[in-house]
């Protein structure tokens, strides 16, 4: 057994065995889960473990499943994107999976704790199965059931609030991967390929191309959030259980973002004019400005959290409209990349940090944290170390993301996007220190609940990634440029 | 004109009548009905425009079976939240933006 085959055969694992814990999950509930979970945090974190050290090693690693030839067999392909992709879906899938453990369990709510676990795992194997997708079609049934799996984990309290957000969620990821579906067709028809590497070789700027890839786009950027169709984004982030706001947040929009990425700079690279690449920036400098507005003034702490999610995610899209139209692509993917990872784990940090103070005061309102900086010092340190780096302070990953996306934008002599960049920053500040004033004035009430300590932990363990990340950014860049599709660019 | 062309200009109106459906209704049923029209418009195009070298493709047809798996998934996922949201609000449609 050469290492190759090894590391290919991880690919289809990857997928496989959420999907086993997912079943094991369903068919045999437990009032007390730990020991079903646990076993599947393991073994699904050193799946991918596996596949990243493979990847960094031997570059990409592709598997075609039961040896059947594209087009019609199903191929999975690992570049540096996909299995560091992966690799975090199963560290921050596992740091929410440990949060929901250590959560007392609630007598009433015994039928959320039931399908918390199926659904749980469900969106773990659809995510990878995202990442790891080789053609467009792949692409689509992974995209298709993460959205229902994290409708339904929108769903699960069941309180009426929940159930309007994932409606309107649930919604809004239909019509996306609809718009997805008739592109694809589109393409297919065109060309006779659905595999992204064919694809990338035959596209030809036509009427037909043209009209597929706005398709593509548009639902997309729905399922991404992009301003301005981001409006089901912060009631279904900010009303769900504060593991899965996390899961939410730091992942399942990345997904349809990295497909739209692949498809970009993949197919679309040639095709797409600059200026419709800097539209697509525009709206993400309007993200960065709406977001950030919005969660300046929003009275509670989880949506003031889930706006910032839409702001965080407007610096993708000037990334991309770097990526596409700039003079320094290389810099762009670089900075990109790092805005991907360290804003996935410095969210879900904030998100879980977010859920230990609100339970702890009672309350969800940002007014009501008074006093709460004694009482909670770990889960408050966590909040504001995930906030240096959603605003980009230096060490943390958020700084070297945005230093390098700045420098991009620089060197392209697109100045426009600079002050985006640094506005953002300002209003990403504004919105922390509104967190942290409001934690450290003095409190009426000394009234707080005991939470876990695991709860602190965890927040502060994701947090620390985020700069940490920063501070070592050159090894996992060097890997996330394994497999890149953007010139320049080597691992 | 083609049967294959017939096809898809019949999704083509079929998409785009039940977008503008999806667009102006408010009732949660109408909408998750007009998304299921916009569903088989989309489906009819991929049968009909995606027929490649017009041949019999297998592709498109595992594209189109994939997509009705999902539909009817999806579908049936929308029909258990509108119960369970109508069950707890007696509201047959969603609340404005921003009212959360």
């Amino acid at each position: 057994m050469t290492e190759a085959f090894v590391g290919a055969s991880l690919l289809p694992l990857a997928i496989v065995v959420p999907l086993v814990w997912a079943v094991l999950a369903l068919v045999r509930p437990r009032r007390r889960p730990t020991f079903l979970v646990l076993p599947g945090l393991v073994s699904w974190v050193t799946i991918c473990a596996g596949l990243w050290w493979y990847t960094s090693r031997l570059g990409v690693l592709t598997h075609v499943l039961g040896a059947w030839p594209e087009p019609l067999g199903i191929a999975l392909r690992a570049d540096g994107l996909g299995s560091t992709m992966a690799l975090l879906t199963s560290v921050i899938g596992s740091a929410c999976a440990l949060y929901r453990l250590w959560t007392p369990i609630d007598a009433d709510a015994s039928e959320a704790q039931r399908w918390f676990w199926p659904l749980f795992f469900m969106l773990g194997a659809a995510l990878n199965a995202v990442w790891l997708a080789a053609d467009l079609f792949n692409m689509y049934v992974g995209l298709e059931l993460l959205g229902l799996s994290a409708v339904g984990l929108v769903a699960i309290s069941g309180r009426a609030n929940a159930l309007a957000a994932a409606l309107r969620y649930l919604f809004a990821a239909l019509l996306g991967s609809l718009a997805y579906l008739l592109g694809v067709a589109l393409l297919y028809a065109a060309y006779g390929s659905l595999a992204l590497s064919s694809l990338a070789a035959l596209a030809a700027p036509d009427t037909i191309t043209y009209v597929a890839l706005a398709l593509i786009t548009a639902g997309l950027c729905l399922k991404t959030a992009l301003f301005p169709l981001h409006a089901w984004l912060p009631p279904a982030h900010g009303v769900s259980l504060t593991p899965v706001s996390a899961l939410l947040s730091a992942l399942v929009v990345k997904a349809s973002f990295v497909m739209l990425l692949r498809i970009m700079v993949g197919v679309g690279v040639t095709i797409i004019s600059p200026s419709l690449a800097q539209g697509l920036g525009a709206l993400g400098a309007g993200a960065i400005v709406w977001g950030g507005w919005q969660a300046l003034r929003h009275a509670e702490l989880k949506m003031l959290v889930a706006h910032s999610t839409v702001a965080q995610l407007g610096y993708l899209f000037v990334g991309m409209a770097l990526l596409l139209s700039g003079s320094a692509p290389e810099l762009a993917w670089d900075g990109l990349m790092l805005q991907l990872v360290a804003h996935a784990l410095a969210k879900s940090a904030m998100f879980l940090a977010s859920g230990t103070l609100i339970a702890a005061v009672g309350s969800s309102r940002v007014t009501d944290l008074s006093g709460v900086s004694r009482h909670m010092p770990l889960a408050l340190f966590a909040f504001g170390l995930s906030g240096v780096s959603l605003m980009g302070l230096p060490p943390s990953g958020g700084f070297s993301a945005k230093w390098l996306l700045l420098q991009s934008a620089l060197a392209s002599g697109q100045w426009h996007w600079a002050v985006a960049l640094i506005g953002g920053g300002a209003l990403t500040a504004g919105y922390v220190f509104r967190v942290l004033s409001a934690s450290f004035k003095q409190g009426t009430g000394d009234k707080f609940d005991r939470t876990p300590l695991g709860w602190d932990l965890v927040s502060l363990l994701l947090a620390a990634g985020a700069i940490v990340v920063g501070v070592v950014a050159t090894g996992p860049l060097a890997v996330l440029r394994i497999g890149a599709p953007v010139a320049g660019v080597t691992p | 004109m083609s049967a294959e062309l017939w096809y898809a200009l019949v999704g083509v109106v079929l998409v785009a009548a039940a977008f503008g459906a999806f667009m102006a209704h408010t009732h949660l049923l109408r909408r998750l009905l007009a998304f299921n029209i916009m569903g088989t418009g989309c489906f009819l195009i991929l049968v009909g425009l995606a027929q490649h070298k017009r041949a019999p493709d297998p592709i498109p047809q595992a594209l189109v079976l994939t997509g009705i798996v999902v539909a009817v998934a999806s579908t049936a996922l929308a029909l258990i939240l509108f119960r369970r949201w109508f069950a707890a609000t007696g509201r047959t449609t969603l609340p404005e933006e921003d009212d959360v």
